[in-house]
């Protein structure tokens, strides 16, 4: 954060430069809106009527894989109706109705949300991957979840089913009512899928954890959301991005006149900001995501690796006209977002939990795709997105098929040379093409995308700081996913159960070698080993998405920018261009000469003197290559064991640093002692309130009827003659009273 | 001064019963009754006592409805003494029942009856 000043008050010279380009920050947001076909809602509605339907199997006691393959069926469904939809797409958004939701009118306003949804390129480009994941990752917890067949797997899928349904609603929502809803069923669904071992207390933890801090960020989401109809009167997309007094203060950015936009308006992207940091993990917020990691691993590889998570880059790629009015919220994305990626890839470094560092790389990762927000390339973010929801998966998924088949180990010292196991070749190759991507080697679909966010921070002025962070995280990146490789899969073959292991496989003879116990790993069957092979291809396929896609006439490079530049999020940086210009007529003096203003030449190639996207290239593939070699000299050359390898006395030289990082740097003890200790004692303090307080005024109403008997209880002695003596003497006192009366002359 | 009821039924000569000594009488009868039931430990006696404490009650209620000339004292008693006869059915079964349980008519043997 110490950059932040310096860079915000550079924000309003950076779109004070934009030259005319910039025009085009919303040029293309449309302003008509057609009207979509209605089969578009089967997107949203088969995954909810899968997810019904897995209930309707539980109810009525089903042992089969038949909720499974529900799922597949719906979620496969709804991915062929959206590939229909994108090849349908005509360039023109529109929206689609369902049915009307809430409309409530005051006066001249009206607010109204309705069950519709708000189709354009970036809606597509979200749903492909997301409805396309769920189909693939459904198929492999066919088989992942095969050990829980019956109530259990019902509920597995029905939470499935109903996740998909919410990221449609999240995504495809026409106004930011329908994003909340999405956004909490998101919520809830990584609630119930992580608490799915709820006899684990670990595992309810985590979903608690998950839980209450997403609701922090929940809360700014809800506060933004409120103000976005406060002061715009509408929550509809299509309305609000169209709205004469956004484009007005959109226009009064671009010359840096902060001033003339109100504090109000200005607050509403950074409420939006922390609604996103809490679900994409950012930090402070980051600490749910690795102990969400308790849950089974598809929902690991779907909701907290490639969609839910992603859902924060949504938010703001959706809403970023409204991020562009405020002086403070990009700056301030791009910076938490760079301390997140370096923060988690130190983390992951020293993890041995090989689903954590995926988790921590997850959270790092994400980190990256917030800087390429906030250094202003939606498209870095996007495109991100993308590569990361299918390399990330892979993944996970790999680490899931280990962790199924070696008996819940995930431990890096307790697990070497899969690669020579037999039946695990494909799992190796996944995990190799998913490690390359996320490293960075050269022209892996991970190496593009990086590399446009990196690039981007040295272009965009007064953030290259955040490049040489993004850079040296990107070093940090190959080191600890060639660390898990080099561990797991290579060097000598030898492996220990996990404590999942219970002997029932009796046989102890002709396996493989390496295993101890009579242990046999269990080899991936055929729907895991597809949906690897699937996602192995698509992973390196992605990398074609940069040479594809461009498209002149809106000048665009690759699919993912002309995806991203005719949607909402359309922000064409100018500098770019200009660095470009400028790297190529290095002696021309009007090289970075916009309208608006003169770019510095040395904020634009602030590298080796070439443009920063063309010398990006070699530059990350240099520090990639360098991180891999390190891994690889450090942990797979001339180990033997599973358990040693030559970082280890390395590691004791750093003194205390990698048991700090290993203990996440504290994090968790910190927040425990700064909140949760705090909170536990108001709430101890609260107890005994009630318990004194509220408790003794209602049991003292109890106890006072009790202790008036026991004073005239003993009036009733049980002495017939006793009563009559009291009735006597009453009647005594009665007359007594009427003779003094009668005597005075009271009565006449 | 107004002739009284009684003056016009009986003689002058004969000694004048005046208001006061009915009163009297059923006074009597009622602190009998009222002493016997404080005094006595039979329930029966007991009983008999508070029929005594009644009937003082209604000479009462008799007296007064003849000196003011209306019938509703006289028609009260006779509601009086129809209840006083339910209630001795009433009564005397229940000291039957009472005596079953303890095999005497002794108030004090259902001392254990107390709060």
């Amino acid at each position: 954060m110490i950059n932040t000043t310096l860079l915000t008050n550079q924000i309003s010279t950076i779109l004070a430069m934009a030259p005319d380009t910039t025009a085009s920050v919303l040029s293309q947001t449309p302003t008509e809106i057609g009207t979509g076909p209605k089969w578009i809602l089967l997107i949203i509605g088969l995954p909810m009527l899968t997810s019904l339907l897995c209930g309707l199997y539980a109810i009525i006691g089903n042992k089969t894989k038949l909720p499974a393959w529900t799922t597949v069926a719906g979620a496969g469904i709804a991915f062929l109706a959206t590939v229909a939809m994108y090849l349908s797409f005509d360039g023109t958004p529109y929206t689609v109705h369902a049915f009307d939701w809430i409309q409530v009118y005051f006066g001249d306003k009206a607010m109204i949300a309705n069950f519709s949804f708000y189709i354009d390129t970036l809606t597509i480009y979200w749903m492909l991957f997301v409805t396309g994941l769920a189909t693939l990752i459904a198929l492999y917890a066919s088989e992942y979840m095969s050990h829980d067949v019956g109530t259990s797997y019902c509920r597995f899928f029905g939470a499935f089913g109903l996740f998909v349904f919410s990221m449609a609603c999240l995504v495809m929502g026409d106004n930011l009512l329908m994003l909340y809803l999405g956004w909490e069923g998101v919520g809830l669904c990584s609630y119930l899928l992580i608490g799915y071992f709820y006899k684990k207390p670990e595992a309810v933890a985590a979903a608690k954890k998950a839980f209450i801090v997403n609701r922090i960020g929940d809360l700014g989401l809800a506060l933004g959301i409120y103000l976005t109809f406060v002061h715009f009167g509408t929550l509809e997309y299509a309305v609000l991005f169209n709205d004469p007094t956004l484009l007005g203060y959109i226009e009064a950015a671009k010359t840096g006149n902060f001033e003339a936009i109100p504090a109000i308006a200005q607050w509403i992207p950074i409420l939006f900001m922390i609604g996103a940091f809490g679900k994409s993990a950012q930090f402070p917020l980051y600490v749910w995501l690795p102990d969400a990691m308790e849950g089974p691993t598809p929902v690991s590889a779907l909701i907290h690796a490639a969609t839910m998570v992603t859902a924060g880059v949504y938010l703001i790629a959706r809403t970023y006209p409204l991020f562009l009015t405020s002086e403070f919220a990009l700056p301030i994305v791009a910076w938490v977002g760079t301390i997140t990626a370096l923060l988690a890839a130190t983390i992951a470094m020293a993890q041995f939990d090989i689903k954590r560092i995926m988790a921590y790389s997850t959270v790092s990762q994400l980190g990256y795709m917030f800087a390429g927000l906030g250094v202003l390339t939606p498209t870095g973010g996007v495109y991100h997105v993308l590569t990361h929801a299918f390399f990330k998966a892979l993944l996970f998924l790999c680490c899931g098929a280990v962790m199924h088949g070696f008996a819940g180990q995930l431990d890096l010292r307790k697990l070497s040379g899969l690669k020579n196991v037999k039946g695990w070749g494909i799992v190796t190759i996944g995990m190799l093409i998913g490690c390359i991507n996320l490293a960075g080697v050269p022209f892996t679909a991970g190496y593009f995308s990086k590399d446009t966010i990196i690039a981007e921070a040295f272009v965009t002025p007064g953030t290259s700081m955040i490049g040489w962070i993004l850079l040296f995280t990107a070093g940090l990146t190959a080191y600890y996913t060639f660390r898990v490789f080099f561990r797991v899969f290579m060097g000598p073959v030898e492996y220990h159960p996990g404590d999942e292991h219970h002997d029932d496989d009796g046989h102890d003879d002709g396996h493989d070698g390496g295993g101890v116990g009579g242990f046999h790993p269990h080899a991936p069957g055929w729907a895991v080993n597809s949906v690897l092979i699937t996602l192995s291809v698509l992973s390196i396929a992605a990398s074609g998405l940069y040479f594809v896609g461009g498209n002149k006439e809106a000048h665009t490079k690759h699919y993912a920018q002309t995806m991203v530049m005719s949607s909402t999020a359309s922000y064409d940086s100018p500098y770019s261009k200009h660095a470009i210009h400028a790297a190529q007529e290095s002696n021309d003096p009007n090289a970075g000469v916009g309208p608006r203003g003169t770019i510095d030449k040395a904020l634009e190639v602030p590298i080796i003197g070439g443009d920063p996207h063309k010398m990006m290239y070699y530059i990350s593939a240099v520090v990639g290559i360098v991180g891999i070699a390190l891994a690889w000299f450090l942990h797979l050359f001339g180990r033997t064991n599973a358990a040693e390898c030559k970082m280890d006395p390395i590691a004791k030289r750093f003194g205390p640093i990698p048991k700090m990082a290993e203990n996440k740097w504290y994090v968790d003890e910190f927040y425990a002692m700064i909140f949760v200790t705090p909170l536990r004692i108001i709430s101890h303090i609260f107890h005994w309130i009630d318990k004194l307080l509220v408790d003794g005024i209602v049991n003292l109403f109890g106890y006072l009827p009790r202790i008036f008997a026991w004073i005239i209880r003993p009036s009733q002695s049980g002495i017939l003659q006793g009563y009559a003596v009291s009735m006597a003497g009453g009647l005594t006192i009665l007359l007594l009273v009427v003779f003094v009366i009668v005597m005075q002359g009271g009565v006449s | 001064m107004e002739i009284t009821l009684a003056q016009m039924a009986f003689p002058e000569a004969l000694p004048a019963i005046t208001m006061a000594h009915y009163l009297f009488v059923s006074a009597a009868m009622f602190v009998m009754g009222l002493i016997g039931f404080l005094t006595r430990k039979n329930m029966i006696v007991m009983f008999l006592c508070t029929e005594l404490m009644f009937q003082g009650a209604g000479l009462a209620l008799i007296a007064f409805g003849r000196h003011h000339l209306a019938a509703d004292g006289q028609t009260f008693v006779i509601f009086v003494l129809c209840v006083a006869a339910a209630e001795a059915a009433m009564a005397l079964a229940l000291v039957v029942l009472l005596f079953r349980h303890k095999e005497t008519l002794s108030a004090q043997a259902w001392k254990e009856l107390h709060g």
